[in-house]
């Protein structure tokens, strides 16, 4: 342990220097002209610790010295995988929905309110792990079909008094309208450029919704839309119906899990259909998919149309419940979130989006004292991901690399 | 004509600010070809620091007595800080990444760019920082034209830093190493030359350059905000595209058309709907000559 230890002391110490060089600037110089070291040296104490901390863990784990801990670890771990293969998946499935489905009876408001959050992220995770995990094809402005749809039904309820469940499909098919315009000049490009190109896109959606003040009402936003209704029948006085609006929370708990069932069956399918496997002959190499018969120009183009659906069916969701819109909502932050979920879970894998979404709303919600420094941890998760493990939390099954990544 | 010409002034010193921030972007992405997603918060850590260096100096009252020497010492200082931060980034979050997919570093860099971000949101504050830039009013005022001190110093600034970045690329041992490095790493390395330090000299010089941009938007604006990197930094890519990426003197000119377009979509058609023309122009560039103005033509995997 000592001796690997040895091979790294050296650059960690360069390491810390060069941190307390970049800190105390920012921390230690005031603006009314002096100098300060306490506040930079104790912010600089505490990193150093931390990382001492992780440094140490990791070069135990290194050395071999951590193998009384991790050896009965890795074997228990094994020995749960294996009983719970023997248990069909049919009954995992099943025992998810009867969780999921009695969660509200058991949980308050509060609780309510976050599940809510996370089964719309699955939406929009699973919408966009059409176009990145299964078609390979990096989409940094997603959240502008989110817009679309959310726009949609707060419109066509404001203006025309239409119904949730009416909107629901068309908002559906205006944002797959819209992934397919943004979608089809992008169509040549591929990787960093296309992820630029895309970005772009959903910032001129964005700056759209919140400039063209007499369709959007700018950056107020629109209020007052309704939240979604069913008819019931009633037997009070003769057989009738009623309208009933669902305003209570638990209800549009369901309405979400619903959603996100779809959204998970369809993605399945879309997963193990034909075209879903031509999608990923398009990720794995577009130019030999592409000798092989595949159209690729049409089944991006569909990527980004069925990407973008569920997309819109999440936001038509998200403005029912909010009963507000405003362009806030959509920012590349968003994007990047949504991003986050897929990449963090998993690119391709349905489970792995789940549970990338799950943490991602989950964690924050738990760790609320430290609101400000949510995204700061954010954002290093996001660099510490990549560097470990960036296949996923659970990376999907049939996953290659791209050929011409290989080379460099 | 007058507004015109106006507009031309104000469209040049935008555009040489956007150059700047650009040539981080392009020298980057020439060598290693990544989107360096973290430049702009380089950009937005220049103004900071700068801010916070010159009220330094003006708490000491050294503003007073000379306030161009203050502006020379907090634009190395700042410049070296960048410089610094840009080669630990490098070191932290893209160098381990270097033989993994193009997505992984590209999130990567998400990812630091949104830590950057509320790094600098958490130390300094989420208010507008103002700056201390009244000792540089003033200017020419022709008819109804003004020039103001801050522009001559942009446009002036921008020409010497782009001027040395020339020089030092293409006349210096360094900048030959540099331009090895982006054609072929392996044979580079092979000839003695480390292109791990060559990549961290990139990102420091680049950052550097994005530094002093900071500093005079800055100044040119008179306040700094923690999320101000952002939409610049996108113009600047966008400038970098446009001029054709990995291309020094194409980023220049990317730089100044995507100023100017802001500046005359602004002047004359809405103010509004400004940042949208970047990204318009942007999205045609890509689909019409993804190779840019001034690029080679690159091999068809990497567009």
């Amino acid at each position: 342990m000592i001796h690997e230890f040895k091979k790294i002391w050296k650059s960690y110490a360069i390491g810390l220097l060069w941190l307390m060089g970049i800190i105390w600037p920012l921390v230690g110089i005031h603006a009314d002209g002096t100098l300060s070291f306490a506040n930079a040296f104790t912010l600089w104490l505490y990193i150093a610790a931390a990382s001492f901390v992780c440094l140490l863990l990791y070069v135990m784990n290194q050395s071999g010295s951590l193998k009384p801990v991790t050896t009965p670890l890795s074997a228990a771990r094994s020995r749960v995988a294996a009983t719970a293969g023997i248990v069909p998946t049919w009954f995992w499935i099943l025992l998810a929905l009867v969780l999921t489905g009695i969660f509200p009876v058991f949980t308050s408001r509060y609780a309510q309110d976050v599940a809510i959050n996370v089964l719309i992220y699955i939406c929009l995770g699973l919408g966009l792990n059409v176009v990145v995990g299964l078609a390979g094809m990096l989409d940094l402005g997603y959240i502008a079909f989110y817009g679309v749809g959310a726009y949609t039904y707060a419109l066509l309820n404001i203006h025309f008094g239409m119904s949730f469940w009416l909107c629901l499909p068309i908002a559906a098919a205006l944002a797959m309208i819209a992934g397919c315009l943004i979608g089809y000049p992008t169509l040549r490009m591929r990787g960093d450029y296309l992820a630029i190109v895309t970005l772009g896109f959903g910032e001129i959606v964005r700056l759209i919704l919140n400039n063209w003040m007499s369709l959007t009402n700018g950056p107020n936003g629109i209020l007052g839309v309704k939240p979604p209704s069913i008819i019931i029948p009633t037997f009070d006085g003769g057989f009738g119906f009623e309208l009933f609006v669902l305003k209570k929370l638990h209800f549009l708990y369901y309405i979400a899990l619903a959603l996100a069932v779809v959204t998970i069956i369809a993605v399945r399918h879309l997963n193990y259909s034909r075209i879903g496997r031509a999608w990923e002959s398009i990720r794995e190499d577009e130019t030999a998919a592409e000798l092989m018969g595949v159209n690729t120009f049409l089944l991006k183009l569909l990527a980004y149309g069925m990407g973008a659906l569920f997309a819109g069916l999440a936001g038509a969701f998200f403005c029912a419940r909010m009963r507000f819109v405003s362009p806030e909502s959509f920012t590349f932050l968003e994007s990047a979130m949504v991003l986050s979920m897929v990449v963090l879970g998993g690119m391709g894998s349905i489970p792995g989006i789940i549970l990338g979404a799950a943490a991602l709303i989950v964690l924050p919600e738990v760790f609320r004292e430290f609101e400000l420094y949510r995204m700061l941890a954010f954002g290093m998760a996001m660099v510490v991901m990549m560097l470990f493990r960036p296949a996923g939390l659970i990376p999907a099954k049939r996953m290659g690399s791209r050929s011409e990544e290989r080379e460099g | 004509m007058e507004y015109f010409i106006q507009q031309l002034i104000n469209g040049l010193t935008l555009g040489g600010l956007y150059a700047l921030i650009a040539l981080g972007y392009t020298m980057v992405y020439g060598v290693i070809q990544l989107i360096n997603f973290a430049h702009g918060e380089f950009f937005a850590a220049g103004g900071y620091v700068g801010v916070i260096v010159l009220n330094y100096f003006a708490g000491r009252g050294l503003m007073d007595s000379n306030p161009w020497l203050c502006l020379a010492a907090s634009l190395a200082l700042t410049m070296a800080y960048c410089a610094f931060l840009a080669m630990a980034v490098e070191k932290v979050a893209y160098k381990p990444l270097r033989h993994q997919s193009r997505l992984a570093v590209l999130l990567s860099a998400l990812g630091m760019s949104i830590f950057l971000q509320n790094a600098l949101m958490l130390t300094q504050g989420v208010f507008d920082k103002p700056y201390p830039g009244e000792k540089f009013s003033g200017g020419l005022v022709f008819g109804d034209i003004r020039i103001s001190v801050l522009q001559m110093m942009i446009v002036g600034l921008t020409i010497l830093l782009l001027v040395g970045l020339n020089l030092l690329v293409f006349k210096t041992r360094i900048g030959m190493a540099m331009r090895a490095t982006a054609q072929d790493k392996i044979m580079t390395s092979l000839v003695a030359i480390s292109s791990n330090r060559i990549i961290s000299l990139t990102f420091a010089i680049g950052s550097g350059l994005a530094a002093a941009a900071g500093i005079m938007v800055g100044l040119y604006y008179g306040s700094v905000r923690y999320d101000m990197g952002f939409v610049p930094g996108i113009k600047a890519f966008a400038a970098a595209v446009l001029g054709g990426i990995g291309n020094i003197t194409g980023a220049m000119l990317g730089g100044l058309i995507i100023g100017m377009v802001e500046i005359f979509g602004a002047g004359y058609i809405s103010g509004q709907y400004k940042d949208v023309f970047a990204f318009i122009i942007l999205i045609a560039v890509l689909y019409f000559k993804p190779t840019g103005i001034m690029g080679e033509n690159v091999d068809d995997t990497r567009v």
